[in-house]
């Protein structure tokens, strides 16, 4: 900064000529092209702020200038005004676009200088997940709730009555056999069962209220079948059911392909072989088309179906005279393991965070 | 049940060049689930040729016996010169004509046959056992044909073993017995394709005679309605099984025992009649078919010695005395309808043969088959249903085949005792099968369906309780048919079975597809929305949701600490459990997730975070057996609260586990290991997810195993204990070999009660006043009781509070902690003045003196 010849080193006097001077054109002009040069040689916001003082601070040239003013005379005055208040305004001008600028810059210095790497992984808190059996089961639940269905539930360990004898499969029938069943200890008194199906969910609907019963029942069932890649003790199903007057097979089919749709994709189809259930007749087997089977496009037996024995309903209270329906149902594990291409079965039960982390997620 | 296409073309008429996948096509359509389809042809691949057998060298000094061998397999060697092979087998002797495999033949399985330097000698080729040839399980040696055999040495040997089939293997539902008989698997493919059937089961036979084949007596028509008997005496006891007979018994599993055994069998396959034959020699007297009476003992053909029950049915010798069964009920010879007895079977002697066909009580085989564990070809039969219009015919068809391939004489005497009731008629409304289907049958198309089957069907006459349906009542509304079945389908009772045979032979795949439009629903419950809202809170809190079973082990309470009285000791036990180890059913849930937390830290993970919800099983004390119930009518509601009673408890609980870090190291700092407090926040999340207010949920401190009993909280809704979370015990932890400071949650969900309807916060747009304060308290004070006072204290200007720090230090004293409270006061309808929120803070610290001797820090 260079130094400014006409400091006031003198008494302020009217008279004296000396301190007029700083109202000179000259001057002044001399004043704006310092301020100028000095504003932008500052690089930064501070460096600015701090040539301020100098420059329109309360010594600054322009300052002074209009102190000397009220010397001059008044026919002078007027002029003077104008010069000083033109120069102030300048240096003014200057100083504020300045101010900007550096202020910009330094904001984008700082955003620069404040950039991180977002590709850094913020796994802290360990990424939980639902089972995707449970979400499976609650997609088959939302997808019967739409029509109108309700979603029914009861007991896994059961009455061998309501296991099966109401379901039209007597002690002696065959089709006990069929279901290797665990029983409850004492197997001869007890009148009890780990329930083969969730056929008893139906059951006992069918035995707590009247008709028309739309139910979907999801849940655990239990066979004694040794652990292997396709075979669970433990596994799911969801059957429904529907009584209601005047229901026939065409119904069951309806809503085998809405459901199939549903699951596997809407070109997805049904296909029924004849089949033996004692608590369905006519009873059917039924294979569900899968275009996007990781093994190419194919049919893959899905579950039983047919339309409720009315032994099943009299037994139930229901007058087979007056109503009928249909029931069905299929593995939600053997689903899932179809739709999402599971080998083994053990998957779904070991409870390896790896499997519910890469299925359970989705819904 | 496994038959070859060309026996089932001996009675249908099926086309000529049906190709096997149309075939199993049409059997799948009918209903009958085809396990496999297998030709044979394709089997065996190269040159399989009959070959004579010309000299055996012994060859010594091996582990075994093996034989050098040289065969006559005429010019299919291409020289013409005898093969030499070497064999392992002994069952034959030069001259015996036997199956050779050239080399470059590959046999089932893939096994390829060279020629290949073994025991000293080239062997050129192999000679094959029935095994070898996928043609059954016999390995006892290689296979030798029948004398009777026309092949000659060099002859292709696929039709003369039968390796020119067609194999079926097919899977018979449980209620159509008649499906495991050539004769109702003819029948039905005649359905499939419309062509000609000739039934053998309707054959020509010779009624009974008044003299009796043998003396027999029933004494129970129940489980006995029809015993058929006929003798046929001097038969050559050395004369061979046909070869085509064998083959056919080969080729359904049957192993050949004797020609009047494999006859019996054989009719069996043919007609589905189970027969038995006796040794009329080996008989002392007369025949009494009765019960048995409980303890008695038979040693069936299978050589195992039974202690019968009184319900099993049995064949008896009268002839022996039984001191047992008392005078004249005789010694059992035979288990009836299951198996027959070692004393009075057909052996290498017999001459006089008795052949037995009778009808029986499917209850009671299938009882007797289960009882004794004896599933026989026969038992699976009744069980199933067999045709009780077959006896005779079966004897017929018997006696034909014994006296043409074993001589002797058949007696005129025919044995028929039938007390088989007729059938009576179904009445069948002929507009059902349409309103059950939702396809237009009229009722000639019905009542064509049903005579194709073989029912007899008379029109309207007598109709019972009309079934008005409600919607879409057809056309043909009012006509009536009666319909006899016929006697092979005893499965055929009610009207639905008859709807089930319409729309079986019309075809399922003309069923149209008809979506039902059901009444208005629900939605789900709000458990069930509960359960969900759960589920998702615990995973988004990083929990990842298994699904154990819940089978354990009796030792579990114990290593979980459990005291003798704890009420999660009893437990439901399984009568047939897979693993002894476990037979018990889950009363926590926490045994198996912990299994399932070991397996996981097995494969290498650390920090798990796991949970579950499920049910859980607590058994009724002193629950009997519930009350018997029929199925004719509903049980009446006392009688089903009755049987429900004895049901067990099983609520549905959720529970959590911890191990290692909750909070990962990285590069924003340390991670933090999971404990105890990790633990009870997983209890509080279940119970804000299910909608609780915090104002109803109290968390104090409690004394629970398998919990640190320093570090164990129970968990309170409204005053009552839902569950418990913390740390575990250490010696769980060591007794279960977990990580060190494994943490657990479980609470019971069905303890929750329903969320209630909350009254929307009046929020505040006025600045709060925060104010700070520390207590300082005596440490066993809980922090959830200061903080409950402060609330209390502090009045409606308090809007929340929050314990920031807890602090213990020398200069506070011994067993003395500071607490340190933000409090955040704030009014609906102006601005705080300080001297309010200050006067606000006074009255909030005043009760936690009032109550704990609290003392603000530093004052």
């Amino acid at each position: 900064m260079r130094e400014y010849p006409y400091a006031m080193t003198y008494r302020n006097d009217p008279y004296d000529p000396k301190q007029v001077a700083l109202l000179d054109p000259a001057a002044l002009a001399a004043a704006v092209a310092d301020a100028e040069q000095a504003f932008a040689a500052a690089t930064d916001p501070d460096a600015l702020t701090a040539l301020r003082p100098a420059h329109l601070g309360d010594r600054a040239p322009v300052s002074l200038a209009r102190r000397e003013i009220g010397a001059l005379p008044p026919a002078a005055k007027s002029d003077a005004g104008k010069r000083v208040n033109e120069a102030r305004r300048a240096i003014e001008t200057t100083y504020a676009a300045r101010a900007e600028t550096l202020e910009r810059e330094h904001a984008e210095r700082v955003l620069v200088a404040e950039r991180v790497d977002v590709t850094l992984p913020y796994d802290r808190q360990p990424r939980g997940a639902r089972h995707p059996l449970s979400t499976l089961i609650e997609q088959v639940s939302d997808l019967f709730v739409g029509m109108g269905y309700e979603v029914a539930e009861g007991p896994e360990v059961e009455l061998e009555w309501v296991n099966f004898d109401a379901l039209n499969i007597p002690a002696d029938h065959p089709a006990r056999g069929l279901m290797d069943t665990f029983y409850i200890d004492p197997a001869d008194r007890s009148g009890l069962v780990l329930r083969t199906h969730t056929s008893n969910v139906q059951t006992r609907t069918m035995l707590s209220r009247k008709p028309p019963i739309y139910v979907i029942c999801p849940g655990r069932v239990y066979r004694t079948d040794e652990v292997d890649a396709t075979h669970s003790p433990v596994f799911h199903q969801a059957e429904g059911l529907v009584v209601d007057k005047g229901i026939t097979m065409a119904h069951l089919r309806g809503t085998l392909d809405h459901f199939a749709k549903a699951i596997f994709g809407p070109d997805a189809k049904t296909r029924w072989r004849p089949h033996y259930f004692p608590f369905t007749e006519p009873s059917a087997e039924f294979d569900v088309w899968f275009p996007e089977h990781r093994d190419g496009p194919q049919w893959v037996e899905w579950g039983g179906c047919g339309m409720v024995n009315p032994r099943v309903l009299r037994a139930c209270g229901i007058d087979p005279e007056v109503y009928s329906g249909f029931a069905f149902g299929m593995g939600i594990d053997r689903t899932l393991m179809v739709r999402h291409g599971v080998s083994d079965i053990r998957h779904l039960f070991e409870g390896d965070v790896r499997f519910s982390r890469a299925l359970g997620t989705g819904a | 049940m496994r038959v070859s296409v060309s026996w089932l073309r001996e009675y249908v008429d099926l086309p000529a060049d049906l190709s096997t996948d149309d075939l199993a096509q049409a059997l799948v359509g009918l209903g009958i689930e085809v396990d496999s389809v297998t030709d044979l042809r394709e089997n065996v691949t190269g040159s399989l040729v009959v070959g004579e057998v010309l000299e055996i060298e012994e060859l010594t000094g091996f582990k075994k016996p093996i034989r050098f061998v040289r065969v006559d397999v005429g010019a299919a060697n291409g020289t013409g010169e005898p093969q030499e092979i070497v064999c392992g087998a002994r069952n034959f002797a030069p001259g015996d004509r036997v199956v050779v495999i050239l080399p470059g033949g590959v046999l089932p399985g893939g096994f390829a046959i060279g020629a290949r330097k073994t025991y000293g000698r080239n062997s050129n080729g192999m000679i094959c056992s029935v095994r070898e040839l996928g043609l059954g399980d016999d390995h006892e040696g290689i296979l030798v044909l029948p004398e009777e055999s026309p092949a000659k040495p060099g002859d292709d040997a696929r039709p003369v073993v039968g390796l020119d089939e067609v194999v079926l293997e097919l899977e018979i539902t449980p209620d159509r017995g008649y499906g495991l008989s050539l004769r109702g698997l003819a029948r039905e493919l005649s359905h499939a394709f419309g062509v000609p059937f000739r039934d053998p089961g309707l054959a020509p036979a010779p009624g009974g005679t008044p003299e009796p084949a043998y003396p027999v007596e029933v004494r129970d028509t129940v489980g006995c309605d029809r015993f058929a008997a006929r003798m046929v005496r001097g038969v050559d006891p050395t004369a061979p099984t046909p070869g085509w007979m064998q083959r056919r018994l080969t080729t359904a599993g049957i192993r050949s025992i004797s020609l009047p055994v494999d006859i019996t069998n054989y009719v069996m396959l043919e007609l589905g009649q189970p027969m038995h034959a006796f040794d009329a020699g080996r008989i002392a007297g007369p025949l009494v078919v009765r019960r048995a009476a409980a303890g008695e003992k038979l040693t069936t053909l299978d050589g195992v010695e039974r202690v019968l029950a009184a319900e099993d049915m049995v064949i008896c010798d009268a002839g022996l005395p039984n001191p047992v069964a008392g005078e004249g009920a005789g010694v059992p010879i035979s288990l009836a309808a299951v198996m027959g007895g070692e004393t009075s079977e057909v052996v290498a002697g017999t001459t006089d043969v008795l052949f037995e066909a009778a009808h029986w009580d499917p209850v009671m085989v299938g009882r007797t088959a289960r009882r004794h564990k004896l599933f026989s070809e026969a038992a699976k039969r009744w069980e199933r249903g067999v045709d009780p219009a077959l006896p005779l015919v079966a004897l017929e068809r018997a006696v034909r085949l014994l006296t043409e391939y074993g001589g002797g004489t058949a007696g005129d005497e025919i044995l028929d005792l039938d007390h088989v009731s007729p059938r009576t008629p179904i009445t069948l409304p002929a507009d059902l099968p349409t309103r059950r289907i939702g396809v237009d049958y009229p009722p000639a198309r019905v009542v064509a369906l049903l005579e194709q089957m073989g029912c007899a069907v008379a029109q309207g006459a007598d109709r019972l309780a009309e079934d008005p349906g409600a919607v879409g009542v057809a056309a043909s509304a009012g006509v009536s048919l009666s319909v006899t079945p016929p006697s092979w389908r005893p499965d055929l009772v009610d009207p639905a079975d008859l709807v089930e045979e319409v729309v079986r032979l019309d075809g399922y795949d003309k069923v149209p597809s008809v979506l039902p439009v059901a009444p208005a629903g629900r939605g789900l419950t709000w458990q069930q929305r509960r359960r969900r809202t759960i589920a998702q809170a615990l995973a988004d809190r990083g929990y990842v949701e298994v699904l154990a079973h819940p089978f354990v082990s009796p030792e579990l309470p114990d290593l979980l600490g459990l005291p003798a009285d704890d009420p999660r000791r009893p437990a439901v036990r399984l009568a047939n459990p897979l693993s002894d180890e476990e037979p018990m059913l889950r009363t926590t849930l926490l045994g198996p997730l912990l299994g399932v937390l070991k397996r996981n830290l097995g494969r290498g993970h650390r920090d798990l975070a796991l949970y579950e919800i499920g049910s859980v099983f607590h058994p009724r004390p002193g629950a009997g057996s519930p009350p018997a119930m029929g199925v004719d009518r509903r049980p009446t509601d006392a009688e089903f609260a009755a049987a429900d009673a004895v049901v067990p408890e099983q609520p549905r609980h959720v529970a959590a586990v911890l191990v290692g870090e909750i909070e990962l190291a990285g590069w924003w700092g340390a991670g933090r290991a999971a404990g105890w407090a990790d633990a009870i926040e997983a209890g509080r999340t279940v119970l804000a997810a299910a909608g609780i207010p915090v104002d109803r949920v109290e968390v104090r401190a409690a004394e629970y195993a398998p919990w640190h009993p320093g570090r164990c909280a129970e968990l309170l809704v409204d005053g009552v204990v839902v569950g418990h979370a913390g740390e575990l015990h250490p010696t769980v932890v060591a007794a279960l070999e977990l990580p060190r400071r494994a943490s657990a949650m479980e609470l019971n969900l069905d303890l929750l009660p329903a969320a209630p309807m909350l009254a929307a916060p009046a929020v505040s747009g006025f600045p709060p006043a925060l104010i700070d304060v520390a207590l300082v308290v005596d440490d066993s004070v809980p922090a959830a009781l200061v903080q409950r006072a402060l609330v209390e204290g502090a009045g409606e200007l308090l809007e929340d509070v929050r314990l920031f720090d807890v602090y213990t230090s020398e200069q506070l004293g011994a067993g003395r902690t500071s607490l340190a409270y933000k409090l955040t006061f704030r009014a609906s309808d102006r601005t705080l003045t300080v001297e309010e929120a200050v006067a606000a803070r006074d009255a909030a610290v005043a009760v936690a003196a009032e109550r704990f001797g609290a003392t603000l820090r530093g004052a």
